[in-house]
């Protein structure tokens, strides 16, 4: 079983990040669960999303402890927040920002992978929601789902208009990822 | 078909599926997606009714009436909503309502608390109510339906109890059972009595002390008969929908040669399954007797336990005495002479996570001597 943690700050789309890929692991036709970290969320404040991918029904009802994969919407959670708390071994970790995977003073037995979501989804969106733009890097760095999958998630659930920008975000961080 | 959906969607959806013809619920904190999304297929001509009412006690109210006047009814809410509810509870059994409410486990206050337990249905289980607590969101989907047949053959309203956060928040697969499956199972509401101007008649009348125990009584006994209901009725869905939970009252797993049992209510006991899966690789004969009915009591399935150690696990606690499953299960194993050592443990209040490797320790303590205790700080 693939477990991946999403941190981001309330309005980021972290929620939704992870609702996104679990859908989209539900269409290519694996078991998936995805659900917030138990809090009240509010705008700004530092929240939390999981996701579970696996070949079979997943029947454990707990949070999340140890990760295979963590995503950070927002480098200045890390400091704030033990962005990676129970890394797994060997895991990955994704930060949206502009600095060098290397200067974010993350280290461990695991790989830190960065981009410029944030440049992204300004440029693609007009506004700083970066959550898609970071799963078009999420999807590269690790294939827990395949690209067109992912995209025509992102379409339906933003419908034609705002899907068609949103998938130009994943795509653009799809390209932009780093090591 | 299986999709990827939301707990509270489906449950929405499988509401809509039921053929409703009233509605109402409060549809603030600590409400949750099924008021919300009900209230969206009624603006879009999806149900016949809704009404967002002012409270949960206007809620029940509202289908109280409903429900008197023949309609088939539903209402959600959860904690301080259902405690909200807790005087039009009662007045609903007693008049022989049939009604269903989902109730989502939360916590009640004080301290105020968001969070999953099991103190908010586990405080109305002497209402007169029939209660199924689910595991799972396929669990609660395929229940729903059940429980509209049941409350409408037996005149017992129901409760479906499903976990806050761990069930209603998930977003996961689900088979969500669709109108053209319903409909072959569920017929449209025949009311025994209803109000009808035409034909005037009283209910919830004023019961002098000659009648008023009498009242109670048969309502006690019918509420114990339903236990036939719901069995019977699980094995319809299961022809239905090819799913079923136990026998409808519990549900034994790797009962019949194991030596430590875990058992408990709700979405827990999937984790209690991955633990006990785990503890047999490792040569642990270990069980599960789930409570799926917790009203009626299913009594007979203490006689599964005779020689066996077992942790009885609950999210609700009854202040000054034992928790409430353990008492009753206590007293069931003693009544039916069956001989097994119960320990008793009270955790996961306020949403404290109880998680796979937990109840491998809690069955590991039981396993030594019995315990009494409570899990977490």
């Amino acid at each position: 079983m693939l477990e991946i943690r999403l941190h981001g700050r309330g309005g980021q789309g972290a929620v939704t990040a992870g609702e996104l890929l679990a859908k989209t692991a539900g269409k290519e036709g694996k078991w998936s669960q995805s659900f917030p970290k138990f809090g009240v969320e509010r705008r700004g404040a530092p929240v939390q999303s999981y996701c579970r991918i696996d070949s079979e029904r997943i029947r454990i009802h707990q949070e999340l402890y140890e990760p295979d994969l963590v995503v950070v919407m927002d480098a200045s959670l890390i400091g704030a927040v033990d962005v990676a708390a129970g890394l797994k071994k060997g895991g990955k970790i994704i930060v949206n920002t502009k600095a060098e995977p290397g200067s974010l003073g993350l280290e461990g037995d695991f790989s830190v992978y960065t981009v410029d979501a944030t440049s992204v989804a300004l440029d693609k969106l007009g506004r700083p929601i970066v959550n898609t733009a970071m799963l078009g890097a999420f999807v590269k760095v690790t294939g827990a789902v395949g690209l067109e999958g992912l995209l025509e998630e992102v379409k339906e659930h933003f419908g034609e208009k705002l899907g068609e920008k949103n998938v130009e975000a994943v795509k653009a961080c799809y390209e932009q990822v780093k090591e | 078909m299986k999709k990827t959906i939301e707990g509270s969607f489906a449950v929405a959806e499988v509401v809509r599926d039921c053929s409703p013809d009233v509605v109402a619920c409060f549809p603030i904190t600590p409400s949750t997606h099924i008021a919300e999304e009900l209230d969206k297929m009624y603006a879009n001509g999806e149900i016949k009714s809704y009404t967002a009412v002012e409270s949960e006690f206007s809620a029940i109210s509202m289908i109280v009436g409903a429900s008197a006047a023949g309609a088939r009814a539903f209402t959600t809410t959860d904690s301080q909503g259902l405690a909200l509810m807790h005087e039009v509870i009662f007045a609903a059994s007693g008049m022989r309502l049939p009604m269903v409410i989902v109730n989502a486990n939360r916590s009640l206050s004080a301290p105020l608390s968001i969070w999953n337990d099991h103190q908010d249905s586990v405080s109305e289980r002497d209402s007169g109510w029939i209660q199924l607590y689910c595991k799972n969101n396929q669990e609660v989907v395929d229940t729903v339906p059940q429980a509209f047949k049941i409350s409408e053959d037996t005149n017992i309203p129901v409760m479906v109890c499903m976990d806050g956060f761990y069930l209603t928040h998930l977003v996961e697969q689900i088979d969500v059972p669709q109108r053209d499956m319903i409909s072959g199972y569920l017929p449209p509401r025949k009311a025994l009595y209803k109000l009808d101007p035409e034909n005037p008649i009283t209910m919830g009348m004023y019961a002098l002390p000659a009648t008023y125990q009498g009242f109670r009584i048969d309502l006690h006994e019918d509420v114990i008969a339903s236990a036939k209901n719901i069995k019977e009725e699980m094995e319809a869905w299961a022809k239905v929908s090819g799913r079923s939970y136990g026998n409808g009252l519990w549900e034994e797993i790797g009962l019949s040669d194991a030596e430590v049992v875990f058992i408990g209510m709700g979405s827990v006991m999937e984790n209690a399954e991955l633990a006990i899966e785990k503890m047999r690789k490792d040569g642990k004969k270990a069980g599960i007797l789930r409570i799926r009915c917790y009203r009626p009591f299913p009594s007979e399935a203490v006689k599964a336990l005779a020689g066996k150690k077992a942790v009885v696990f609950e999210k609700a606690l009854s202040m000054g005495a034992d928790a409430p499953l353990y008492s009753e299960l206590c007293t069931c194993a003693k009544e039916a002479g069956v001989d097994c050592e119960l320990s008793s443990i009270i955790g996961g209040l306020g949403g404290k996570d109880v998680t796979v490797a937990d109840i491998e320790a809690m069955l590991s303590e039981a396993e030594a001597g019995v315990v009494k205790k409570v899990w977490g700080d």
